[in-house]
């Protein structure tokens, strides 16, 4: 198979000014599967190919995944472990190629038997992290997931040369998807790009998620990219924007008005890529049309938007002094990256709000300030004294819903964030 | 809502399903609970049905609270909840699932029946928390009396 250099291609389209699009879906149909790979290829945008994968191979549950394919039952994503590698070649054949890479998405703390599968089957693109995929996903230790990890990059990483050049996306610009702290989403990403660097990996890209501020958002990924730039080294990266990845509108217009949102902000924060929500979201798995919708939509919106000029982000901001701060810390702990992660985690040096995780210390919370932006609340033992701007009371279920539903609320009554 | 003085808070066990790891509906639910005067126990996302038997056999709650969103509900809970039944101890406890069950969207009147039928006592398929709160306010899992 002529292989597609994931990093390559978005530089590509990077260069001629075009935003890569990118849907999140999986089915666990192998034909319907292909047709949504044909139908994202085709679709009237600059697209990558994703195959997301199911719940039970993403906690490496491959007896439950045999089951339900043998029972005809309908799974959340690709089962990528249990179709045998022939029918997963039969879908991406003739698809698969040098302008059309695919990425493996999955959620994996454990994920080596994913890894195996996907560089068996030609692809060499993922995503992940030891912290991403571990406390958002599973309750898998934090240590066992940083050593599975490290296997995970090696196993990557091994196979580029012959033209190929794995990529591995951090998940970190994410984590549970809402409230939480944009300096912390960077620092994670920063911090898991930096930890697939050293583990081999000469092309990643590093994440961040659509909050509740535009202007808080344009902050972090100037930071994220003025970080990534001061620390990753002479590799491949790029920058990846997430579509809001909390309680999704309910409407149609709705949906599709925050996801317009995201491929203007993607373009003039200079993101290379978008991975995009669609108008299902807050409903159901979307189907192949779903997705086709959104990744025109996004690809149009993203046209009327204009690209900051080239050069580093010159501003400095709230975002970057915290996550400049928090991203220090933890290199200052030890010199492998890994380790230092764990020790960070175990300090509450890096603290995700309202994370159940059993290696999260669980003292920081957020809110979103009167203005919409993320804050502290309380910041715990996060290395970021005097950042906590409202003494935390008790949250109750109203509060926290409230909160979960703000964009929800206002995209469905025909506002912006 | 507080309890009685003297009278023991209902005790609540909240789990997510083995695939599952989504934990905002867990956090909610909590919240919740504990509101309405409820002692809550989460076992957070991606519990193992053994882990799940083991600290209801643990803990002997009076209420067990099983949430999945991830569109493998149907299958996760069924298994669950024939695992739970199976053990003397959790024979008459009240199980209830909820959350979003299937992958889309729609109702599945076969499987909600297949549910009740292994075990589950009410099956709250589009995550109605009010319908959740009626059945909590009658006996015999009240927090108030
Ligand atoms: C945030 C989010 C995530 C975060 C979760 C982080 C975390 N640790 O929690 C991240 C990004 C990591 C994530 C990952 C995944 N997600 Co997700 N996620 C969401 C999202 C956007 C919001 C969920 C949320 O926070 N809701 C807030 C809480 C408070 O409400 P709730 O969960 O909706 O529950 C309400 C009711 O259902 C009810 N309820 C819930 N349980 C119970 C139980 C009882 C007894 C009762 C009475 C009521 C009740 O109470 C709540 C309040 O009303 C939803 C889509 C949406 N709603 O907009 C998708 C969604 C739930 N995710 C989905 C999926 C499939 C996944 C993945 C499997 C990836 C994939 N294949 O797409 C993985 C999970 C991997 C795994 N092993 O399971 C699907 C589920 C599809 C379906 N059921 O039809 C959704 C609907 C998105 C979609 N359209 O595809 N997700």
């Amino acid at each position: 198979m002529t292989q597609a250099p994931f990093g390559e291609f978005v530089a590509g389209a990077r260069a001629r000014g075009t935003l890569v699009v990118q849907p999140r879906m999986g089915f666990s149909d192998p034909g319907r599967m292909r047709q949504g790979l044909a139908r994202t290829r085709a679709a009237d945008a600059v697209t990558v190919g994703t195959l997301t994968l199911d719940s039970y191979t993403r906690v490496r549950d491959l007896d439950a995944a045999r089951r339900a394919l043998a029972e005809g039952v309908t799974l959340n994503g690709y089962p990528i472990c249990t179709h045998p590698p022939e029918t997963t070649r039969g879908v991406l054949d003739g698809i698969h190629d040098a302008s059309f890479p695919v990425q493996v998405r999955h959620g994996s703390p454990r994920p080596e038997h994913i890894v195996a599968a996907l560089l068996g089957l030609g692809l060499d693109a993922t995503e992940g992290g030891p912290v991403s995929y571990c406390l958002p996903y599973s309750r898998t230790p934090l240590a066992e997931a940083v050593v599975c990890w490290r296997t995970a990059c090696e196993m990557l990483a091994e196979h580029t040369g012959d033209g190929r050049v794995p990529h591995l996306e951090s998940f970190g610009g994410c984590m549970l998807g809402q409230l939480c702290p944009p300096a912390v989403l960077v620092a994670v990403s920063v911090l898991e790009g930096l930890f697939f660097a050293r583990h081999g990996l000469r092309s990643v890209s590093l994440s961040y998620a659509q909050q509740t501020s535009p202007q808080q958002d344009l902050e972090a990924v100037a930071a994220l990219q003025r970080l990534a730039g001061e620390l990753l080294g002479p590799i491949d990266w790029h920058v990846v924007l997430y579509a809001y990845m909390g309680v999704y509108p309910l409407s149609r217009g709705g949906g599709l008005n925050l996801l317009e949102a995201a491929a203007r902000l993607a373009v003039t924060s200079g993101a290379s890529r978008l991975i995009v929500k669609t108008a299902a979201e807050a409903h159901r798995i979307p189907t192949v049309a779903d997705n086709v919708e959104a990744l025109e939509a996004a690809a149009r919106a993203a046209a009327t938007a204009t690209a900051p000029p080239p050069g580093p982000p010159a501003a400095d901001s709230e975002v970057y002094a915290e996550a400049r701060t928090l991203v220090h810390a933890v290199l200052d702990l030890h010199d492998d990256v890994g380790t230092a992660l764990l020790t960070a985690f175990r300090r509450g040096l890096l603290d995700i709000p309202y994370c159940l995780h059993p290696d999260n210390a669980g003292r920081a919370r957020s809110f979103i300030d009167h203005d919409g932006r993320l804050r502290w609340g309380d910041t715990g033992a996060l290395p970021l004294g005097g950042a906590a701007v409202s003494a935390a009371r008790k949250v109750t279920s109203a509060d926290l819903l409230a909160a979960l539903s703000r964009v929800r609320r206002a995209y469905d009554s025909g506002g912006t964030a | 809502m507080n309890s009685m003085p003297g009278t023991p808070m209902p005790t609540v066990l909240v789990t997510g399903t083995s695939s599952d790891a989504h934990t905002w509906n867990l956090v909610y639910l909590q919240l919740l609970l504990e509101e309405w005067g409820h002692e809550v126990t989460n076992l957070g996302p991606c519990a193992p049905d053994d882990l799940v038997m083991g600290s209801a056999v643990e803990l002997r709650p009076d209420l067990i609270v099983v949430s999945s969103v991830n569109g493998h509900g149907h299958q996760d809970g069924l298994r669950l909840v024939q695992v739970l039944r199976a053990r003397p101890e959790l024979v008459g406890t009240t199980i209830v699932i909820g959350g979003k069950l299937g992958t889309d969207g729609l109702r599945n009147v076969g499987q909600v029946r297949r549910l009740l039928a292994a075990g589950y006592d009410r099956v709250f398929d589009d995550g109605d928390v009010n319908a959740f709160r009626d059945m909590l306010a009658r006996p015999p899992v009240r927090a108030v009396s």
